[in-house]
């Protein structure tokens, strides 16, 4: 049985799309999507720029709203959503990077601690132990103390995986966390998401390029292009669908080595 | 007797005046309130809606003028409106974000041109709040300015952490459980009463300055927030006190002084991190030559 067929068995619904639909203006982005997130998946989005990828995250996050159809995140609507500690969301770029943002690479990880309003919350002993793990687990302790923006685009992009960990997330939200990073890193960082998806059970929603990694990876793929093109385990997943979401012929190599895990 | 002995007898004590003992008062708890505004303005690049408020606030004047009323009170309740309606604009993207300050900053100033030549024109008073006045200032103002920044410090150390949040990244925050929209629309209501009562020691066409130069220079050179925080006010009390003091015995206007004297500081600031990084680049090749 693979890890999708395994996945058969009913599993509490992380994240459910049905029939969304979203515009900004008058163009629309996503057209009736439906679309489902169970406990200890691993999904994949894949699609051209412009498809609605992002804004898929963005829904799914309550950043935006649906104009039409209904989404559930832990069962609540995201924009009402509260219970914010189980999800950990690591952005393409964080804004204050552009801003010469003053804080440490531990500050900007310790602001994943957030519990709600809470004055005297200083930076305490355990928290920081906290902050050194999640560091540790991303292979970031030797950035400890540097500014965040003094690092390179890889080094800052790792900073903020490790902003989503220390939450200790049920559900891990990636928006393409792979820009400037190079490829021995993304090595390592597929083999941490493949850790955290096995070991942890931790639920991923990835937003990526690389459909080789995608397909070596992930359990299921979600193909999208304002529509859904195709939703389902990643090895059915065919050179003719990915034609259709791209527009042109798509050929995939997936490295035998790497695809032994699965 | 030396020359420069002469020179310090002949120059009156600026302490000897009690307009400008208020005025440095005033201009020193001015100069520490803004930047800590304006860095989490900056942080969010939302640093031009100082200026938008900066002209709200003078048609706010202008109404009060008109209206009799007493100025700062019809400045701090339009600022606050302005405050919440942009907020509300930018929250429902009805307009991209620097759009709804465009056009807030504009109508603002029609709307007070149209006033004040309805009014028959400028007077005094108008100029008193554009470019500043310290002759005008009494202890209402200074204790205005005390209360205002007793609730600003309180605000920022209470919510410090969620202000740092939503300056870094408001998706980011809004995704931790901040309360981003709160956060934004609070800070935005104590712009607003900060440059209101800001009006009548720097002007409302200059406050916008003090909001935002003391906290760039901060931020060349603090690696912290908190750190960055007290920097920008440093700059900011600097820049009030030092431009005072030049624009009484230089005998000019107080706002410009103190402006042009936080762009100094800016200056000072920017080419000494500039050298400092030269130099350190330059050991680190010579390290790397073995030389």
């Amino acid at each position: 049985m693979n890890a999708y067929d395994s996945s058969l068995i009913n599993r509490p619904l992380v994240l459910e799309f049905s029939k969304v639909w979203f515009s900004y203006g008058w163009e629309p982005v996503i057209e009736d999507v439906t679309f489902t997130l169970e406990k200890g998946e691993f999904a994949a989005v894949l699609g051209p720029n412009g498809g609605g990828k992002t804004t898929m995250l963005r829904l799914a996050l309550g950043l935006v709203a649906p104009k039409s159809g209904s989404i559930t995140l832990f069962g609540d609507e995201p924009t009402e959503f509260r219970h914010w500690r189980q999800v950990g969301y690591v952005p393409q770029v964080a804004e204050g990077i552009h801003s010469r943002f003053p804080a440490t690479t531990e500050e900007v990880v310790a602001q994943g601690l957030y519990r709600g309003f809470n004055p005297l919350g200083v930076l305490r002993s355990a928290a920081q132990t906290h902050v050194l793990e999640a560091m540790e687990t991303v292979d970031i302790l030797e950035l400890r103390g540097r500014r965040i923006t003094s690092l390179s685009v890889g080094q800052q992009q790792r900073i903020l995986i490790a902003r989503a960990l220390v939450r200790e997330p049920q559900l891990l939200v990636l928006d393409e966390p792979l820009a400037g990073i190079d490829a021995a890193g993304q090595e390592q960082f597929h083999a941490l998401l493949r850790r955290l998806n096995t070991e942890l059970n931790m639920t991923i929603l990835l937003v990526s390029h690389d459909i080789g990694a995608v397909m070596r990876e992930a359990t299921t793929v979600a193909c999208i292009n304002k529509a859904m093109v195709f939703h389902g385990p990643a090895h059915t997943l065919t050179q003719r669908e990915l034609a259709t979401l791209y527009g042109f012929p798509v050929d995939v190599l997936v490295h035998d080595a790497l695809h032994e895990h699965r | 007797m030396t020359p420069y002995m002469s020179i310090a007898k002949a120059m009156p004590s600026i302490l000897e005046y009690d307009f400008m003992v208020r005025a440095l008062i005033g201009g020193a708890m001015i100069g520490a309130l803004a930047p800590v505004l304006g860095m989490f303005l900056v942080l969010r690049r939302v640093a031009l809606i100082a200026d938008t408020l900066s002209h709200v606030a003078f048609m706010g004047v202008a109404i009060g003028l008109i209206t009799k009323t007493f100025p700062p009170i019809t400045a701090l309740g339009a600022t606050s409106i302005a405050a919440v309606a942009i907020d509300q604009l930018r929250a429902r993207r009805m307009m991209p974000g620097d759009t709804v300050l465009a056009v807030f900053l504009y109508t603002a100033l029609a709307i007070a041109v149209v006033i004040i030549s309805v009014s028959g024109g400028f007077n005094v008073d108008i100029f008193s709040y554009l470019f500043g006045s310290v002759l005008a200032i009494d202890s209402l103002d200074l204790w205005l300015v005390a209360g205002l920044m007793v609730v600003v410090i309180g605000f920022v150390g209470l919510f410090f952490s969620e202000l740092a949040q939503t300056s870094f990244d408001g998706d980011l925050a809004r995704t931790s459980g901040v309360p981003v929209d709160r956060i934004n629309l609070a800070l935005a209501v104590l712009t607003g009463a900060t440059i209101t009562l800001s009006m009548r020691i720097v002007g409302v066409l200059l406050i916008g300055a003090l909001i935002v130069i003391p906290v760039v220079a901060s931020l060349r050179l603090a690696t912290g927030l908190r750190s960055a925080v007290l920097l920008a006010m440093g700059i900011g009390v600097t820049s009030s006190l030092l431009g005072l003091t030049i624009a009484f015995y230089g005998n000019m206007a107080a706002g410009g002084a103190v402006v042009l004297t936080s762009v100094g500081l800016l200056v000072l600031v920017e080419t000494g991190a500039t050298l400092r990084n030269r130099m350190q680049r330059g050991r680190r090749q010579g390290n790397r030559f073995g030389t």
